[in-house]
This record gives structure tokens, C-alpha cells and sequence, in this order.
């Protein structure tokens, strides 16, 4: 550890970073630490958690095991509020009603991706991104996967419709929803 | 409210690895900071600190163990956290401490050690995502960067290399930064083109690294400056912050609306009405290239969609009309995360003051401003300074 490293520096003395001679800091590498020519302590936390999934999102899990999308109304700001809410934030008070949007949309934006979570390669890509549903007040969506499309046919402003997995093989989860998939002529 | 002037700044090399401990880093800043400005921890009333989410150092109550480098001990003292935008927030907070009239001198000190989690932090940053809504899709961090950029670029017909430009200025600004992890003196827009591609359109070239490092300053009331004689000052003239809903798929990811109030809020207080006038050279956030662009237009200092003229033209270079990112930013000189505020606060005060070396801007420079943001693509803080 170094001592008062910097000089004296107010009072006119111009230029305090070309004066500091050794900025602070030792850099090592990762086989410094994977070879053991650093001393380290390791430790690998045991996390588990669940979740209470709340008023809205349990009602909006469950719909989705019955193959629908729904919403909530707030007649203060006139919005059908997607992903569904008790309370409005902008208007601060409860939502008002249930209503059922349609599984078609639009995309907003979206990636291609060649990493996975852990920021590992992938080979094949991964086509993800935000769908506004209609139904739901203007650009409000979700976040989800595209199937059925290559990266080069992919492109801001498509439209979609959710693939639906097989009713038996639902579990609540925003996954009952494989991907989105091109609208087909006549569909929706 | 009291006017509070910035009197120190001190910073730790920012690199992938650093042997030293998070209070060790701190220390560093810490007394680098306190030195410049010519005072000992006996003259600091109060002490803040800033660091990311405590999962990066695997330590809860991260704030509390590494007190002691931030001189914390026995003062009063808080730990804020706001996501990325921590870098520039503390500097608020410790802001409010001294213009409030509770402290007449403030030391704020950051932090961040992303290298010791295991294998990548990458891992971690897949718990800030909706756990009912986003986490069963396996999302990694990187995606609401390409899915952010791609509704920029796509929606003002912007091209890749126009952002690129900016990954190549900060890179080759950071040339002049003692502390920088990856500059570049001969990089160039082809090299951005051509890096591995992550999540189109971000490629390896547009992301800053993750980073340890630690930088601290020094915060003090106009009376204490006068009564010290400090000359080396920079005066905080308005501050602002703003966050919008987590619900990131509801809004337009085109124009960060958050920044833009958080921006009319310190301007509103530092008195500026035309900023791109009055405003002579920033330090907007810039961990991706695109964001810098997106950073300079919610701060209004760029139209909607044509920061990536300014930065085609020059305009945005450390000799243009308008720099941003002198220091060489998150781009070229690291990102690490909290601690960033030794290149964003600390360089307005070393370019303010004229003590910035190398990267001192060539014509004098009144009035800067800094800006830095995070948690889901929602929050932003922003900070006017003076000379």
C-alpha cells in the first residue's frame, strides 16, 4: 500500500495527472487466481429462492395455461395496462377490470444473439426481443423469443402471433409460450 | 441551499483484475483525493460511498465493509446505490450533505471489483431482471443493449459505423489516461465493424469492460474553500435525477425520456436554457458506444437521432466544438460500474480546473456536465459543474 501518493497538489500546482508519478492499483490476471499465484478465499453461496407471484401475475400465469393474454384497464389514463397491474403507476390508484387482449403483435425491437446468460458463446443464435401486443394500450409488450424466422428475415415492425405450446405441457409460465411466429396471411 | 465545490479527486487504475481488496481500492482513492485537495480525514464531516450490486464482491452489506477505506469510520456516513447510475449519484448525495449546511466537507467515495465473481459477472446481472416476467426466458444483460440500440439505430436509419465512431474516440482519447484498461492509439472504425458479434447489433468492439477499480472526491462549502484559500475548485451548479418503471417493455426504448427530465432538472437549477450554447463539453455515459449518442441527445445536446452527426463531423472530439468523453469514458478507460465517477465527476474537476494533462481540453472550458445511468434501462442522474 502506498503512503500519501500524491503530492500536494492545490494552490495553482497545475496538472494533477501528469504529476501523479504511480497511480494506485495492481493488476493481475485470471491465471494469476486459477494457478494460485494470489492468495484467494472461495466460497459458493447456496441461494434459493421462490417467489410469491401476487395478485396480478398470478391471474396473468394462470390465463396463460389457457392459452390467453390478459390485461387490466385503468380509467383514470384510459390505458389497457400490459404486462397486467393492481395499481396504476401513473395515476396511482387501483386498476379497474380484467380484459383479455389478443396473442398477436407487433415487433418494437430485437437482438440476435450468440451468447447465452452466462455470457457464453452459442453457435446458434438466439432471436429475442420486445412484441407489442395489440390490444394493449400502444408499444406496451413484452420481452420474448422468435421462432420460425432467420435472422435475416427478422426486422422492427413485423408481425407476430404467439406459438402456443400443447395445453398439457403448460405450466404457468411466460415459457407456455414457445415463441412468436410470423402472422400468416389470413391469421389474426 | 449552500454552493458546494468539488476540491479533490482521486482515482486507482481501472483494469480487469486488481490484487488490492475493496477497502484497499477505497483506501487508495480515498487518500488520493483527500491529498489533492490538501486535507486529512480530520477536516471531512461526513463520508458517502457508492458501489453496484453486492452480488459483484459476494458481500452483503458491501457499504459497511469497506468503511473503513472510505474514511467512514466513526462519521456519519451512507452507502446509496442507483444501479449504474451510482457513479454520478453519490456524488449527489454528498452533494446535498454540504448544501444543506449538515456537512462543510463531504468525502464520496466509490467502488466496484467485478472480478471476483466467478466465471464472468455476467452471471449476476441476470438477477436484475423481473423474476416472473424475464427470468425464465434466461436473459442475458447484453440483449437490452442490442434490443435498445437496434430500436435507435432502426427508427432514425442510423448506420453501424457511425456509432462505431464513438468506441474509436473513446478509445483513442483514453490514450491520455494514466488509468486506462483498453485504449487504443490505432484503432479504427473497421476494427469496430469487424469484432466478434455478441447480440446483433452489438459487437465485442461497442462494449466497455468489466473492471475494478475504486476514485474518490472531494466535496466543500464555499465557506470552507474561501477560508482554506483553495484555488483548485470546481463549483457544482445543478443536479437532477429521474427514474422511470421497471416495465421496460411498455415504453419506446428510441429516446431515453428519463435522462432528458433528469437533465431539465440540473439545468434548471445551474440557470442554463440552451445548454448545446452554454454547455461547453460533457461526459455522458457511455459503457456502449451507441449510448454515449443516446446519452447526448436525452441531455440535450444533440437533436433526436443526429448525435451521430455531431460525432461524424468532429464536433464531439476532445479539439471539437462540443467534446464528449475527453477522459476517454467507460469505452476506453474501463467500467467499473460505481467507481466510473473518477472519469465523469472527477474529469469535469480536472479539465474545470485545468489540471487534466494530457486530456486537458485545448481551449478553456466554463462549464461541463456529467451524466451516468442505469438499473433497466430506466434511471439517470446528472450533474452541471463550473469553473
Amino acid at each position: 500500500m502506498g503512503g500519501p501518493h500524491a503530492v500536494q497538489l492545490c494552490r495553482g500546482d497545475a496538472g494533477m495527472t501528469s504529476r501523479v508519478k504511480k497511480w494506485p492499483g495492481t493488476p493481475i490476471d485470471s491465471e494469476d487466481l486459477l494457478e494460485g499465484r494470489v492468495t484467494t478465499v472461495r466460497f459458493r453461496p447456496e441461494a434459493k429462492y421462490a417467489w410469491s407471484a401476487g395478485e396480478a401475475m398470478s391471474r396473468f400465469l394462470e390465463e396463460l395455461q389457457r392459452g390467453r393474454f390478459v390485461a387490466r384497464t385503468c380509467v383514470g389514463c384510459r390505458r389497457v395496462l400490459f404486462p397486467p397491474r393492481m395499481f396504476c403507476e401513473r395515476c396511482f390508484r387501483p386498476t379497474d377490470a380484467w380484459t383479455t387482449i389478443r396473442d398477436t403483435g407487433t415487433i418494437e425491437t430485437f437482438s440476435v444473439s450468440y451468447l447465452d446468460r452466462d455470457a457464453r458463446r452459442i453457435r446458434d443464435p438466439i432471436l429475442v426481443g420486445v412484441v407489442s401486443l395489440d390490444g394493449a394500450s400502444p408499444g406496451m409488450g413484452m420481452m420474448h423469443y422468435f421462432g420460425e424466422m432467420t435472422p435475416q428475415q427478422i426486422h422492427i415492425g413485423m408481425r407476430v402471433q404467439a406459438a402456443w405450446r400443447p395445453p398439457e405441457e403448460r405450466r404457468g409460465s411466460v415459457l407456455d409460450v414457445a415463441y412468436f411466429r410470423p402472422l400468416r396471411e389470413g391469421d389474426g | 441551499m449552500r454552493k458546494v465545490g468539488v476540491i479533490g479527486a482521486g482515482m486507482t487504475l481501472f483494469r480487469r483484475r486488481l490484487q488490492e481488496t475493496p477497502k484497499e481500492l477505497c483506501y487508495e482513492a480515498a487518500r488520493m483525493a483527500l491529498d489533492s485537495a490538501g486535507l486529512g480525514l480530520a477536516d471531512v464531516d461526513a463520508v458517502v460511498s457508492g458501489s453496484a450490486p453486492d452480488a459483484f464482491d459476494g458481500v452483503h452489506m458491501k457499504g459497511e465493509y469497506f468503511l473503513d477505506g472510505c474514511g467512514g469510520y466513526r462519521k456519519p456516513y451512507m452507502r446509496v446505490f442507483t444501479g449504474g447510475g451510482t457513479g454520478v449519484f453519490s456524488t449527489i448525495a454528498g452533494w446535498w450533505h454540504v448544501a444543506s449546511g449538515l456537512a462543510d466537507v463531504a468525502l464520496v467515495v466509490n467502488e466496484e471489483k467485478m472480478s471476483s465473481c466467478q466465471p464472468h459477472p455476467q452471471s449476476v446481472f441476470a438477477h436484475i431482471w423481473d423474476p416472473i416476467l424475464d427470468r425464465p426466458l434466461r436473459p442475458n444483460l447484453i440483449w437490452i443493449f442490442a434490443m435498445e440500440m437496434n430500436r435507435y439505430m432502426t427508427v432514425h436509419k442510423i448506420r453501424k459505423e457511425d456509432i462505431a465512431r464513438v468506441a474509436v474516440k473513446n478509445k483513442r482519447n483514453a490514450v491520455a489516461h494514466p488509468c486506462a484498461q483498453l485504449a487504443d492509439p490505432n484503432i479504427t472504425v473497421d476494427d469496430v465493424l469487424n469484432s466478434e458479434v455478441m447480440a446483433w447489433p452489438v459487437q465485442r468492439l461497442d462494449i466497455s469492460p468489466p473492471s475494478d477499480g475504486a476514485s474518490a472526491v472531494v466535496l466543500a462549502s464555499d465557506a470552507f474553500i474561501r477560508r482554506r484559500r483553495i484555488k483548485d475548485r470546481a463549483w457544482i451548479s445543478g443536479v437532477g435525477w429521474c427514474i422511470d418503471s421497471t416495465m421496460w417493455t411498455d415504453r419506446d426504448l428510441v429516446f431515453p425520456e428519463y435522462v432528458a427530465r433528469a437533465a431539465k432538472m440540473a439545468y434548471k437549477m445551474a440557470k442554463i436554457q440552451d445548454p448545446r450554447r452554454e454547455i461547453d463539453f460533457s461526459e455522458p455515459y457511455d459503457p456502449f458506444d451507441y449510448k454515449e449518442l443516446h446519452h447526448l441527445e436525452g441531455l440535450l445536446l444533440a437533436k433526436k437521432g443526429e448525435a451521430p452527426k455531431l460525432t461524424r463531423e468532429g464536433v464531439t472530439e476532445r479539439d471539437g466544438d462540443q467534446p464528449a468523453c475527453p477522459s476517454g469514458g467507460l469505452m476506453g478507460v474501463g467500467n467499473p460500474i460505481a467507481a466510473t465517477m473518477g472519469i465523469k465527476v472527477g474529469e469535469l474537476f480536472w479539465q474545470l480546473t485545468g489540471q487534466a494533462g494530457k486530456r486537458q481540453i485545448p481551449r478553456e472550458v466554463r462549464t461541463g456536465v456529467t451524466q451516468a445511468w442505469g438499473d433497466l434501462m430506466q434511471y439517470s442522474c446528472v450533474v452541471v459543474m463550473r469553473a
